[in-house]
């Protein structure tokens, strides 16, 4: 609804004034957008081609969001396309949020730093990703088990744009063909899974045309609400990675009764917008790995390990409807060489990954927790964008100082954050806790190589209701 | 493995001459080789109790078993979050909705508190452990504290040697595994513990006399009573005792110093847990103890009046009077107590113990737990194997060499094997007595046949091998001297002996292996490939239920998962394994075997969401609801007399296929179970609708559920939970 009066704000002509003292006159050629929408998480790959049309040279370029929008943005990526069509090569670009005085409409923006400024009546290319979560909304909220999952897509044919473009096309992927209805905006037609709005010529700065998709959408809508991941080295030769994950299905709601009768027997028409399945990608080189939740460990889970990766397969003790909860933890060693560098002396940093391992998941709120051997100080953080970050204390297995632990905190976390972020630590060996052994105690119990078979002997010795068998 | 390491423990005993032959090189003194050979033994005997019972741990997972333990687990991390002032005051709105319970008030926190010392003692070393595998690992770890005290038990009971076969015997006797594996998180695992140790202190300070193991003994006593109910078996057992021995002349000052002390303070300690109060002046089941005690008191009296009128007629006649005022008064007090309520009449469960038909007859709640029937030969032998030969040879070795101490491993051996065959959980109970009763017959006999074999070869050796040479091995000494092929008749005995020893230890692997270590939570079987399936329902349900229902959700379910749901579901429960207001569970029962609407009112007045029951049909699991169904019955009948048997019967016989009942097959329970099972295939060539479990087609395949509705079946079905609806709009 918000997205909807918002639209009709900017449905008057909006010759708004743009120049406003210090951006210079920029105008943009060509623009050419694909919407994604095959997964729940949105991604919108723009090409544009910026042209200077103002007598100062511009240092930055600007994204303008609607703020509804905005406030779903996980991330923004640009690059400047340089070479020739056969061999193109892409600078990545700094991107910030900015503020600007007299927007209408409390439109949000973000200012690509160019590399260097574009002279006047230049021109450049530059490639833009951002990343929406939490946009495609389930339409009917509550869907029933034999139900497909249709969701709304709100957006514009128009890109919103503070600055006049010449020409411009949208195209918009769905994952099916089933689509319920779009929003006609001429020229625009659809094919298969495909929607083209556009070619559009001339549309003046904050032009906005409100378009609605309603589409079926079956994917995984995986939304780890809360994300703890707790990072412990250890200078006895392993990082112990613990990972609490509180995972929901963000789709439509289940409503109603769940069969499992008609679940089983009719996997193609029942419960497709569920899933079962997880695929987390794991270092390589993985050992005791464990899946387990409160009330102990889940059985269903395969991990592959190769050289390049390892992969952890797993599936919650129930398939995820619309609405249902998952909470669980996942555990694993990885071997210490492979993630702790020595740069200089006594100083060593940690080159782990940032995000969730997690396929196609939507972190809302991510804690990453780096759990320092005792005694290490003045730990310093680099990370490639912007997060919360503390520091606290923590005791484990005969400690007598504590632990430092930095904290990092950040939300809205798409499977693009998995970068790597560093930990710079100088580290005093001497301060080595000696039982570092007990520390296998806590994993060994968690998950046990099954030995053999069972064969129970019935034992009748529970203190609950006899059973009585039949005689027939 | 383990079974290699189990027969080490016999085998020690064997092989220590052998080792005494080293360690003579090391110049140690004959004594000083035997105490290490003995700590050696000890030693090894410790970590094996312990690490026999962790089968579980290593083939599953560390977590906790069965039923009851799902409560101490929940109460202990309640203990260890808030405090101790907490969880005594704490009343649990969780269950027995709407009633609740004061937990606090209810229990016995001796398991709890001692995980929840545990826990903190290693938090404060510095071990960051969790309070799972504290929990987990209890009652392995009191096991093995148990072997100590039956070492100690048998040294006082006849020397050393009993002492250690007696630890290596229960080590790993299957009647105490099964109730101590790793993840049998009970108050049993503690209490076997304490009620041996209670035993010992009071024999050691009846043997002495002493002050200090009488005062031991009443905080023996006292720990036990926090721990467990059965702390009723000492405060009957002890009284007992001392009867006897009044009675077979044995009185003694020592005698009188135990048991006064034992008996006022371990009363006074135990007055200080709640759940038992004042019940040891006022219960009848205590009232023996009572008696006896004054009992010694006129004995004293007399025997100090005997001194002082130093005339055996006058004594006697006033012997006459005392007896009979005391007698009289005694009866007259008990009457009167009883008469006013004061004194409470003994509860079903004693009476059920003293009469076996009495539970059947009378309290279907206690008849329906399977550990409440009568034990089978068969799980006689399955416990005690060689024990239950072994134990009357050495109850004859005693009645041998009677003494204070023997007259009590005899009673408690006696009394604990009549009980365990009342009651099949009491196995348990009997399992000490039996251990150190056959200890002393495996000893004695091994002893006997050791000293003929080395008189024969060594004469100049003669006794010194170990300890103290008994009367029998001098009386041995000399008859062997007439037939030349006694030593080696003495030789294939010994063979024979070691042979039923090591069986003794492979069949207690088996049996620990394969009966006493599954978690019951997880079900395990064999796939169509030899591959290892593993049914892991239970979790599943309780699971969902803690994460996709309402937090103030109320359950209803038969009161075995009540323990369950609250534990791992976090939801309110109607009943659980507290079986502590039969009506309320007579409501449950009724409600499962009412027709829907009706059921629909109950649990419309119950305020239920969510309904769980337990189906077996498609994995053939035979522990499910509809084979506990006549009880439902039986004990909703018991209360409702709506609720008839018969209904639910076909001439006497309990079926689930077209020819059941009419109410049977329209009942709630059937209909949850088997709602849309006529529609799943489960077995390839049987029609659709085939249970599994009891191998027959179900009658009623169109159930329509009217109230309910489906909210989650677990992947492999054994739990389905369904839905209350809400009340339809009138208008």
């Amino acid at each position: 609804m918000a997205a909807l009066i918002f639209s009709l704000l900017f449905a008057l002509p909006l010759l708004a004034k743009t120049t406003s003292s210090s951006s210079p006159d920029l105008q943009i050629l060509h623009a050419d957008r694909q919407i994604d929408l095959t997964s729940h998480i949105v991604r919108v790959y723009l090409t544009l081609k910026v042209e200077n049309i103002g007598d100062d040279p511009a240092s930055e370029v600007l994204l303008a969001f609607p703020p509804a929008q905005f406030d779903h943005l996980a991330l923004v990526k640009a690059a400047a396309v340089g070479g020739k069509k056969k061999k193109k090569s892409y600078t990545s670009l700094e991107v910030n949020p900015t503020e600007r005085p007299d927007v209408p409409n409390g439109t949000k923006y973000y200012a690509i730093s160019l590399l260097k400024p574009l002279a006047k009546g230049g021109a450049t290319t530059l490639e833009i990703l951002y990343i929406l979560t939490h946009t495609l909304e389930p339409f009917p909220v509550e869907i029933s088990q034999s139900e497909s999952q249709l969701v709304y897509y709100h957006d514009s044919a128009i890109i919103l744009s503070p600055y006049h473009i010449k020409q411009q096309a949208t195209l918009v992927k769905t994952p099916s063909n089933k689509v319920e209805s779009f929003t006609r905006v001429e020229p625009s037609n659809r094919a298969g899974t495909e929607l083209k709005y556009g070619p559009y010529e001339d549309s003046g700065p904050y032009s906005y045309s409100p378009v609605i998709v309603h589409f079926e959408n079956n994917n995984a809508f995986a939304v780890v609400e809360e994300l703890e991941r707790e990072i412990e080295v250890s200078h006895w030769g392993s990082v112990q990675v613990t990972e609490h994950y509180k995972l929901a299905h963000a789709g439509a709601k289940h409503k109603g009764v769940f069969s499992r009768v008609e679940y089983q027997s009719k996997p193609t028409a029942s419960g497709l917008s569920s899933f079962k399945h997880l695929l987390a990608v794991l270092p390589p080189r993985v050992h005791s790995a464990y899946y387990r939740d409160d009330i102990g460990n889940i059985s269903t889970s395969r991990l592959r390990t190769s050289s390049k990766k390892s992969e952890l397969l797993i599936e919650p003790r129930y398939p995820l409807f619309g609405g249902w909860k998952a909470t669980f933890v996942i555990g694993y060693g990885v071997p210490l060489q492979d993630f702790l560098f020595e740069s200089g002396v006594g100083a060593r940093y940690l080159n782990y990954s940032f995000g969730c391992p997690l396929a196609d998941t939507v972190v809302d709120k991510l804690t990453i927790k780096v759990v320092l051997p005792e005694g290490s100080k003045n730990p310093s953080l680099k990370v490639p964008f912007t997060v919360e970050q503390s520091v606290e204390t923590k005791y484990s297995y005969l400690d007598v100082m504590g632990r430092t632990v930095v904290v990092l905190e950040k939300k809205n976390v798409v499977p693009d954050h998995n970068t790597p972020f560093q930990v710079r630590l100088s580290c005093p060996l001497q301060f080595q806790p000696s039982i570092y052994a007990c520390r296998t105690t806590d994993a060994s119990f968690c998950i046990f190589p099954f030995l053999h078979h069972l064969h129970r002997v019935p034992s009748h010795r529970s203190l609950n209701t006899e059973v009585k068998h039949l005689t027939l | 493995m383990v079974a290699v390491k189990m027969e080490k423990s016999p085998s020690d005993l064997l092989t220590s001459p052998g080792v005494s032959s080293v360690l003579k090189s090391l110049k140690l003194k004959t004594k000083q080789q035997e105490f290490l050979i003995r700590v050696t033994i000890l030693g090894l005997i410790y970590v094996l109790a312990f690490i026999t019972r962790l089968f579980s741990v290593l083939r599953y997972e560390s977590m906790i078993h069965e039923f009851d333990p799902y409560f101490n687990y929940r109460v202990t991390q309640y203990l260890t979050q808030k405090g101790f002032y907490e969880f005594w005051n704490w009343f649990d709105s969780e269950s027995w909705y709407p009633l609740g319970r004061i937990i606090g008030g209810t229990l016995y926190p001796g398991l709890m508190v001692t995980a929840a010392f545990i826990f903190w003692t290693l938090r404060f070393i510095g071990f960051a452990v969790h309070i799972r595998e504290v929990c987990v690992l209890l009652a392995p770890f009191f096991a093995s504290n148990t072997t100590l005290v039956a070492y100690f038990f048998g040294k006082q009971l006849w020397d050393s040697g009993a002492g250690l076969v007696a630890a290596a015997l229960i080590a790993i006797c299957p009647g105490y595994i099964s109730r101590s594996v790793a993840g049998s998180y009970d108050n049993e695992g503690v209490a076997i513990f304490a009620l041996l140790l209670t035993f010992y202190l009071f024999v050691k300070a009846v043997n002495t006399g002493s002050l200090a193991w009488a005062l031991a003994s009443a905080f023996g006593y006292f720990y036990m009573v926090s721990a467990w109910g059965g702390y009723v078996f000492i405060i009957n057992l002890i009284p007992l005792y001392v009867m006897v021995l009044l009675i077979t002349g044995r009185y003694s000052m020592r005698l009188y110093v135990a048991y006064n002390c034992m008996y006022i303070l371990g009363m006074l300690l135990a007055m200080q847990i709640r759940f038992v109060g004042f019940q040891h002046v006022q219960s009848g089941e205590h009232m023996a103890a009572m008696g006896v005690f004054f009992l010694m008191q006129v004995f004293y009296f007399l025997g100090w009046v005997k001194y002082l009128l130093n005339d055996p007629r006058k004594f006697h006649s006033f012997l006459k009077i005392t007896v009979t005022s005391a007698v009289g008064l005694g009866a007259i007090a008990l009457g009167v107590g009883t008469a006013s309520g004061y004194i409470s009449p003994w509860t079903g469960r004693f009476y059920s113990l003293l009469d076996p038909t009495y539970a059947k007859d009378n309290i279907p709640i206690i008849a329906s737990v399977s550990e409440h029937q009568p034990t089978a030969w068969s799980s006689f032998m399955f416990d005690f194997h060689i024990l239950l030969i072994l134990f009357p040879a050495g109850l004859y070795f005693c009645f041998k060499r009677l003494s204070d101490a023997t007259i009590f491993i005899v009673m408690y051996g006696l009394t604990s094997m009549y009980f365990a065959g009342v009651m099949v959980r009491l196995i348990l109970v009997a399992t000490p007595a039996v251990c150190l009763i056959s200890a002393i017959a495996v000893s004695a006999t091994t002893k006997n046949l050791t000293q003929l074999v080395r008189t024969k070869s060594k004469p100049a050796s003669g006794g010194s091998g170990k300890g103290a040479t008994s009367s029998k091995s001098s009386s041995k000494g000399s008859l062997d001297q007439s037939p030349p092929f006694r030593k080696n008749v003495a030789i294939a005995l010994l063979v024979g002996a070691f042979y039923l020893l090591s069986r003794y230890a492979i069949h207690c692997t088996w049996v620990t292996s394969e009966a006493y270590s599954s978690p019951s939570i997880v079900l395990a079987a064999r796939g169509a490939h030899g591959n290892r399936v593993i049914f892991d329902d239970y979790r599943e349900a309780y699971f969902w239920l803690r994460q996709n229902t309402p937090q103030d959700a109320k359950v209803m379910s038969w009161w075995d998962y009540g323990y369950q749901i609250t534990a791992m579901g976090n939801r309110t429960v109607i009943v659980d394994n507290n079986t502590w207001n039969n009506t309320h569970i007579a409501t449950v029962g009724r409600a499962m075997s009412s027709y829907e609407d009706e059921a629909y009112e109950i649990m419309r007045s119950l305020d239920v969401d969510y309904v769980l029951v337990v189906f077996g049909g498609v994995t053939g699991y035979s522990s499910d609801d509809i084979n506990k169904f006549l009880w439902m019955v039986r004990i909703g009948g018991g209360v409702f007399p709506v609720i008839k048997e018969p209904d639910y019967l076909v001439n006497g016989e309990y079926r689930v296929d077209k020819g059941a009942a009419p109410k049977m097959l329209n009942c709630l329970m059937y209909k949850l179970s088997y709602y849309r099972f006529g529609e799943l295939t489960t077995e390839y060539g049987k029609p659709p609708g085939y249970d599994r479990a009891r191998g027959v087609e179900i009658g009623n395949k169109d159930i329509k559920l009217e109230h309910l509705e489906e909210a989650f079946t677990t992947s492999n079905w054994i739990v389905r939970i369904y839905k209350v609806k809400p009340p339809n709009n009138r208008w």
